[in-house]
């Protein structure tokens, strides 16, 4: 019962083929190798999955791969050298890093959607991630960072 | 890892989407509708609901489930349109109060109004602005579209037929901009469901209020806003007599004990009657 869908994936198009149950988060990481999206609650909670999808943060594991047809999706590994990531490192903005790409993909689109977010913006958005070594700290000093930049 | 297998089927048409359910239900594969499905999804992967289904029909296509804006005397939302959406649009703030409280704002972006006052889930926060503001839902069938006044669908939950699905849903403009109070208490934090929720609104004639987390359902009361409305009688009577009041127990889980949500029904009402200028 597979059936072959194409997905657009850090701006390359991929020919797949997929069960129609299956989650974006796992064909990202069992279908294309792409293992940065992790695997956390699974149940929209953690925010571990967070990719773009059309330039919005999404939990990858609340959304079908059959839904991504005709959307961009952005993973983790197709950011490459951004300010935010280099804010992380510089504010060690992350302990066991588990929670780590879900929420530079959330600072991400933040910081693209409001430029200039009030501390309200800030914390409604990133309140999406968990990080459960409580590293919230350093991660609101990264992404501080990066907006003042900005 | 969800472990059914099913059918995946995206029509770009209303009358679409109803055939495919049609012959799927001929064919006995207990087909559901799908937008944003965040509850279908989380449900299967721990076989919860949906256990028999094997088809999905995503709906999140269709033009008039994605629309938004004025139409003559009302304010037109999709059944398709996100929570994240709504809590970025102005035109009806209780409503964006409402939905910036539901889950959290990466999930508000998958999660559809449609979708959160039909799910199974008991809370369906966002049904409390359309409850006080009397909205329409244009419910599409076999027959075409109806309009149906939220009141005679809703008894608990929205009672649509088998086969049927939300389009949109309208709202008179005249309700959109009145004053309003929108609190939520969570047993810890800010994410997470309600202990309790409260709407309040304030049209010409009296307060109306509308409440999640306090029962089993979310709903709105007229015999409650009768005693709240009353000018005659002491917050302490009106608190007493609302409790007496309410269309069923007060909700007893892990979220919150019965007593520890009346202690905040309390807090929460004497907050908003304040704001509204009742008492």
């Amino acid at each position: 019962m597979l059936q072959s869908i194409e997905l657009t994936v850090n701006h390359e198009k991929r020919r797949i083929y997929v069960r129609p149950a299956d989650t974006l988060l796992h064909t990202l990481r069992e279908n294309l190798g792409l293992t940065g999206a992790k695997p956390g609650c699974e149940n929209g909670d953690c925010g571990a999955c967070t990719v773009l999808f059309d330039q919005r943060p999404m939990k990858s594991c609340l959304v079908l791969a059959m839904e991504s047809e005709n959307h961009e999706i952005i993973t983790i590994e197709g950011l490459h050298q951004t300010s935010i990531q280099k804010a992380f490192i510089d504010e060690f903005a992350f302990q066991c890093g588990y929670c780590t790409s879900g929420f530079i993909m959330n600072c991400y689109a933040l910081a693209a959607h409001h430029p200039n977010p009030d501390d309200y913006q800030i914390k409604n958005w990133l309140q999406s991630n968990i990080c459960r070594c409580t590293g919230y700290e350093e991660i609101k000093h990264a992404i501080t960072k990066v907006l003042k930049q900005q | 890892m969800i472990t059914n297998n099913f059918e995946y089927h995206q029509p770009f048409t209303a009358a679409k989407a109803i055939e495919l359910f049609q012959q799927l239900d001929k064919e006995g594969k207990s087909p559901v509708y799908f937008n944003g499905g965040t509850e279908i999804i989380t449900m299967l992967r721990i076989n919860a609901f949906y256990n028999n289904t094997q088809a999905v029909i995503n709906i999140r296509n269709i033009p008039e489930c994605n629309a938004i804006g004025f139409q003559g005397d009302h304010f037109i939302i999709g059944g398709s349109i996100t929570l994240a959406h709504l809590e970025e649009r102005e035109e009806f703030p209780l409503l964006r109060k409402n939905c910036g409280r539901i889950a959290d704002h990466t999930s508000r972006e998958k999660i559809t109004i449609a979708g959160n006052i039909c799910g199974s889930i008991m809370y369906k926060e966002a049904i409390l602005p359309l409850l006080l503001t009397d909205a329409t839902l244009l419910i599409m069938s076999e027959l075409g579209i109806r309009e149906v006044p939220i009141h005679e669908i809703f008894d608990n939950k929205i009672n649509l037929d088998h086969g049927t699905f939300i389009v949109q849903i309208a709202i008179k403009k005249s309700y959109l901009n009145l004053q309003f109070v929108s609190k939520k208490i969570t047993k810890i934090g800010r994410i997470g469901y309600p202990v309790l929720t409260v709407n309040g609104l304030q049209t010409e004639e009296k307060v109306r209020f509308a409440f999640s987390g306090l029962c089993a359902f979310p709903f709105r009361s007229y015999a409650i806003e009768k005693i709240l409305n009353s000018v005659a009688d002491s917050f302490e009577e009106k608190l007493s007599a609302v409790i007496k009041a309410l269309p069923a127990p007060i909700l007893d889980d892990a979220h919150g004990s019965s007593a520890y949500r009346e202690f905040v029904l309390r807090y929460l009402l004497e907050e908003s009657l304040t704001k509204l200028k009742v008492r």
